[in-house]
C-alpha cells in the first residue's frame, strides 16, 4: 500500500454512471472512495462486491478490483473473498432489495459471523432498475403499481434486524450528507470485524415519499449529541426507536474479534507449490 | 466354504452400528485383508433399521454379494431384513438375554452372547458391540489382536484406560464363544503382511482436494456429502486452508465463488437439491471465468427423495441445468481411489479452463469404506498447474492501451490471463453480466458474439488437448460391450470375472468423462449389441451415448435406491447375451 500517494479519484473509474441525475447512489459512491483513501487503502488492495439493481452498478464506476454477483449474494461471496486472502480490503455495497428481501438470509449470518469487511446498503424504500415496486424497507402505506394499497406489511428494521444478530457495528448515514457518511463509513473500514452501513440514498424517480427533503427534515444527527456507541443500551435504545430516524455511527463494540482473526487464517491460502503440500502423505497414514 | 467372507451387524439408528462396523472393518484392513463395506440406513437419528456391512477377502474386491455368514443382531427387523441373504452355515450373534426374544430361522446357527451382561463386567454396557465383535472374532477364527489395534486406532485419544475395557470387552465375548459355548465353525479368516488404507468416497475426495492445494472449502451439510466437509474440517487447517459451514447452499457456492477470486483453490460439496440452489451462481462461475470445483454427491431424486438411497439421477442436471449456455466440466470418478484423483484433476481442469467444474459421485462411493494399498494415494505423483495466473511483471502484455488489465481477453484457446486481487497493475471488474475484455458490462452484438465464442473455444481446446482416457475391461474384441459411469464398475467388473468362468466375454468401458467426453462411437461400432448399466429410471448416460453414436443402445437401468451388485449386473448381461434386445438403430 502507498497511503501518502492515493486520492479518491483513483477509485474512480473512466465510465460514466448511467445513475438518474440526482440518484443518491453518487453520493454514497463519492464517501466510499473518500473513505477507502482517508483509511490508507488503494484499489489494488481493494476488492468490492457489488449487488443486483441500480447499487449494484457500482463497482463499473469505481476502480478497484471488484466483483458484481448474481441478486442477493453478495455478502457470502465477499466473505469468501475475505477468507481466501485477509490481507485485502473488501467492501460489499447493494441495494434493501439485495440485502434486507433476496439476500436477508445471508445478511442476518454476516452479521453474526463477523467477518471484517464493510457492507454498505443503498437504502432507497424502492425497487427502481424495475421501474417502481415496493421493497422491504418501503412504508406501509406507500403505493407503487405492487401495492396499490400499500404493501400492508411492516417494513424491515435492518439496525434492529442487526443488532439483535449480534451487530458489532451498526452505522446509518445520508448519501446528501457527506461529511457524515464519509466519517461513518471510516469508521465502518477501520471496525474489527462486520460493519453495517445503512445508506439513505434517495430515488428521485421512483419514491416521492422518502425523497432528499423527508430526509433532512426526519433524520437526527448522533454526531450532534451526547450518544456514545460503545454504550450498548444506548444503541439499543436507538435501535428500537422505530419513531426516529438516526444518523451516524449507532453502535460499535470496541472489543469485536473479526472471525478471520478468531479462525487465524493463513494470509497465503492463495500461494500454491507445483505439487501436493508437505505433510500431506500423513493424511493418508491415518487411513491405515 | 467361500473365498469372500461376509459380516454385518446391525440394529437401531443410534445403537453405535456405523462405528462397531467400522473399527471391525479397521481390524481386517490392518489383518492385511481387503475390504468393502456398504450401509443400510435410513434418514433418522434413532430407531429403526441400520446395518454396516463388510464383504472381506484377501483379493482385491469392489462390490457387495447378496450373503451373509456372520450377522450381529441387535433387533428381530435386523435378521427379517437379512433373512434372504443367510444360508446354512450363516451365524448369528445376538443377545438372548435381552427383551426381545429373538426368532433364528431354522436353517442358521444362533449364537447367544450375553452382551450386554458381559459388557457390564469390562465396565460399562455401552461396550456391548465390542463384546459382539469379540464373539465374531471367535467364531471367524480371526486373530483378536488385529481387533485390539483397531479399538486402539478408535478409542486412543480417549486415553488408555478406556482402549484397555474395550479390549477386555472383546476378550469376553471371545471366551464366551470358544469356552462356555465350545462350538466351532468353519470360517477361517487368514491374515496376510499387505499394509492397507481404509477409507470412503467422501474422504477420498476430501484428500484429493488437500493434495491439490484446497484452501478453502464452504459447505451445507446434506446426506451423502456431509462427509466430505467433516473430513476436512481440522485437516485443511493444518495446509493454510479453512472450512465454513455456510448457512445454506446458496451461500456455500457463493463464498467459495469469491474465494476462488481470492485465488485459492476452493470447493464445495453438496447432493441433489443442493445442486438445484447452486445452479443460478454455477452460470455466474462460468460466466466470471472462475475456476471452482462443484461436487455433487448423487441420492435419489426427485425433491427429498430418498436421502439415504442410491441413484446416478443427477446427469442431466449437471450436463445441462443452468439458464442460458454454459460452459461445463463433467467428472465422474468410478471408484473409491478415483475419487481422490479426479479431485485432483477437476482443481486443474478449473485453472486451466477458469471454468467450473462438476466433480459427480454418488452414494454409494460415498458411503463405502474400502482397501487399497497405500501407495496408490501417491502424493508425488500430484501436479498443480494454475493454468493463465499472472505476476505483476507480466501484466503489461495484458493490458489495453490505457494500461488496464484485461480479464477476458480474447485468445487462441480461449482462456484469458488470471491476475488476483492485491497484484499490483491487474485491478479489473468482472460481473455476470455479459461483458467487454475488460470485464465491463456490455450488449454490443460483436462483443457478446466474442466472448460467447471465447468460452465455448476453451472447451474445444480442452476436448482437443486433454485426455480423456476411459477405464477399459476385458475381452477389446467381444461382442457385448457394456458402458457405465459412476460406481457401478466394481459390480460390473466382478460380473465379468463370473461371467468369463462361464465362457462369456464382455468388454467393459467404465467412463470417468461425462462433458467433455471420449468418442465412443468406435467401440460401439466395434461391438454387436452395447449394453448401458445406470442406476437411473430413464437412461441418461444412455442418452448421451445414444445422441452422440447415433444408434440405438440396450439399457438397464435401476431406480430401487439400492446400489448395483454383482448378482445384478451378472443377471442382466446372461439375459441380453442369451436374447439381445430388439432395439431399432
Amino acid at each position: 500500500m502507498s497511503s501518502e500517494t492515493v486520492h479518491f479519484t483513483d477509485f474512480k473509474s473512466d465510465k460514466r454512471p448511467t445513475w438518474c441525475p440526482g440518484c443518491g447512489d453518487f453520493g454514497t459512491m463519492n464517501g466510499m472512495m473518500k473513505a477507502l483513501a482517508n483509511t490508507g487503502n488503494d484499489p489494488e488492495n481493494t476488492f468490492i462486491v457489488a449487488g443486483i439493481g441500480c447499487s449494484g452498478k457500482i463497482g463499473t464506476y469505481m476502480r478497484s478490483y471488484a466483483f458484481h454477483g448474481v441478486h442477493g449474494r453478495a455478502l457470502p461471496l465477499g466473505i469468501g473473498a475475505k477468507l481466501a486472502n485477509p490481507e485485502l480490503e473488501v467492501m460489499v455495497a447493494g441495494g434493501d432489495g439485495d440485502g434486507y428481501s433476496i439476500g436477508a438470509g445471508h445478511f442476518i449470518h454476516a452479521v453474526r459471523r463477523n467477518v471484517d469487511m464493510t457492507y454498505v446498503v443503498m437504502d432507497n424504500r424502492i425497487y427502481g432498475l424495475t421501474k417502481g415496486q415496493f421493497s422491504p424497507t418501503s412504508r406501509e402505506e406507500f403505493e407503487t403499481p405492487t401495492s396499490p394499497e400499500g404493501p400492508q406489511q411492516a417494513p424491515v428494521q435492518p439496525l434492529a434486524l442487526a443488532f439483535s444478530a449480534g451487530a458489532s457495528f451498526l452505522g446509518q448515514t445520508f448519501a446528501s450528507h457527506a461529511q457524515r457518511h464519509t466519517e461513518v463509513l471510516e469508521a465502518a473500514i477501520d471496525h474489527d470485524g462486520f460493519a453495517l452501513v445503512n445508506v439513505y440514498s434517495p430515488c428521485v424517480t421512483f419514491n416521492d415519499l422518502d425523497t432528499y427533503d423527508y430526509f433532512r427534515e426526519a433524520l437526527v444527527d448522533l454526531g450532534e449529541t451526547d450518544h456514545d456507541p460503545t454504550n450498548y443500551a444506548s444503541a439499543k435504545e436507538k435501535v428500537m426507536d422505530f419513531e426516529t430516524t438516526h444518523e451516524g455511527v449507532i453502535y460499535r463494540d470496541p472489543d469485536s474479534v473479526a472471525y478471520d482473526d478468531r479462525k487465524g487464517l493463513a494470509a497465503d491460502a492463495t500461494e500454491l507449490p507445483d505439487g501436493a503440500p508437505d505433510g500431506v502423505s500423513a493424511l493418508v497414514d491415518e487411513f491405515k | 466354504m467361500f473365498e469372500d467372507f461376509n459380516w454385518a451387524v446391525g440394529g437401531e439408528a443410534g445403537d453405535g452400528i456405523d462405528s462397531t462396523g467400522k473399527i471391525f472393518a479397521q481390524a481386517l484392513s490392518r489383518a492385511g485383508r481387503h475390504v468393502y463395506t456398504s450401509k443400510d440406513f435410513a434418514s433418522r437419528i434413532r430407531g429403526g433399521y441400520t446395518a454396516y456391512k463388510i464383504r472381506t477377502s484377501t483379493d482385491r474386491i469392489e462390490s457387495v454379494v447378496d450373503r451373509l455368514d456372520i450377522l450381529i443382531a441387535l433387533t428381530q427387523r435386523t435378521i427379517d431384513e437379512n433373512r434372504d441373504e443367510l444360508h446354512d452355515e450363516s451365524v448369528i450373534i445376538y443377545d438372548g438375554e435381552r427383551s426381545w426374544e429373538a426368532e433364528i430361522p431354522d436353517h442358521v446357527t444362533g449364537l447367544s452372547v450375553p452382551l450386554r451382561d458381559l459388557a457390564e463386567e469390562a465396565g460399562g454396557a455401552i461396550m456391548q458391540n465390542v463384546v459382539a465383535l469379540g464373539a465374531a472374532c471367535a467364531v471367524a477364527d480371526f486373530p483378536i489382536e488385529y481387533l485390539d489395534s483397531a479399538l486402539e486406532k478408535r478409542f486412543g485419544d480417549k486415553g488408555e484406560a478406556i482402549v484397555d475395557s474395550n479390549c477386555q470387552a472383546a476378550r469376553l465375548g471371545q471366551s464366551h464363544v470358544e469356552e462356555t459355548l465350545d462350538v466351532s465353525f468353519e470360517y477361517d479368516l487368514e491374515t496376510t503382511e499387505e499394509e492397507y488404507v481404509l477409507l470412503n468416497g467422501d474422504e477420498a475426495i476430501g484428500l484429493g482436494a488437500i493434495a491439490a492445494g484446497c484452501r478453502f472449502y464452504a459447505g451445507y451439510p446434506i446426506t451423502p456429502a456431509t462427509a466430505v466437509m467433516e473430513y476436512l474440517t481440522g485437516r485443511i487447517e493444518q495446509f493454510g486452508g479453512t472450512v465454513v459451514q455456510a448457512e445454506d447452499e446458496l451461500a456455500a457456492v457463493n463464498m467459495a465463488l469469491g474465494a476462488a477470486r481470492s485465488g485459492a483453490r476452493a470447493m464445495t460439496a453438496t447432493s441433489g437439491p443442493g445442486i438445484d440452489l447452486m445452479t443460478e451462481t454455477f452460470g455466474l462461475v462460468a460466466a466470471s471465468e472462475t475456476p471452482l470445483v462443484i461436487v455433487d454427491v448423487q441420492r435419489s431424486g426427485p425433491s427429498t427423495g430418498m436421502p439415504t438411497k442410491q441413484e446416478q439421477g443427477d446427469l442431466n442436471t449437471l450436463l445441462y441445468g443452468g439458464h442460458g449456455e454454459v460452459p461445463r466440466f463433467v467428472v465422474g470418478p468410478t471408484t473409491i481411489a478415483e475419487c481422490f484423483h479426479k479431485t485432483i484433476e477437476a482443481f486443474n481442469l478449473a485453472e486451466r479452463y477458469q471454468t467450473p467444474v462438476y466433480l459427480v459421485s454418488d452414494l454409494a462411493l460415498a458411503v463405502t469404506d474400502q482397501t487399497y494399498p497405500a501407495d496408490e494415494f501417491d502424493m508425488s505423483a500430484v501436479e498443480i498447474d494454475r493454468g493463465k495466473l499472472v505476476e505483476s511483471d507480466e501484466l503489461s502484455t495484458w493490458q489495453d492501451e490505457d494500461g488496464r488489465f484485461k480479464p477476458h481477453a480474447i485468445t487462441e484457446d480461449g482462456v484469458s490471463p488470471r491476475a488476483l486481487p492485491g497484484t499490483p497493475g491487474g485491478v479489473h471488474m468482472t460481473t455476470g453480466l455479459e461483458h467487454d475484455e475488460l470485464g465491463r458490462r456490455t450488449e454490443d452484438p460483436e462483443l457478446r458474439n466474442e466472448q460467447v465464442e471465447k468460452r465455448a473455444r476453451k472447451m474445444e481446446t480442452a476436448q482437443e488437448t486433454e485426455s480423456w482416457e476411459v477405464r477399459e475391461f476385458g475381452d477389446p474384441d467381444a461382442e457385448t460391450l457394456v458402458l457405465s459411469w459412476g460406481s457401478n464398475e466394481g459390480s460390473i467388473r466382478e460380473a465379468m470375472d463370473r461371467l468369463a468362468a462361464d465362457g462369456i466375454d464382455v468388454r467393459f468401458l467404465s467412463v470417468p468423462y461425462l462433458s467433455p467426453r471420449p468418442d465412443l462411437g468406435e467401440a460401439i461400432e466395434h461391438a454387436e449389441t452395447t449394453v448401458v448399466i445406470e442406476c437411473n429410471a430413464t437412461g441418461q448416460f444412455a442418452d448421451l451415448v445414444e445422441r452422440d453414436a447415433l444408434t440405438r443402445v440396450d439399457r438397464v437401468n435401476k431406480y430401487d435406491g439400492i446400489r448395483y451388485k454383482a448378482d445384478d449386473v451378472e443377471a442382466a448381461i446372461r439375459e441380453r447375451v442369451a436374447d439381445p434386445a430388439e432395439v431399432s438403430p
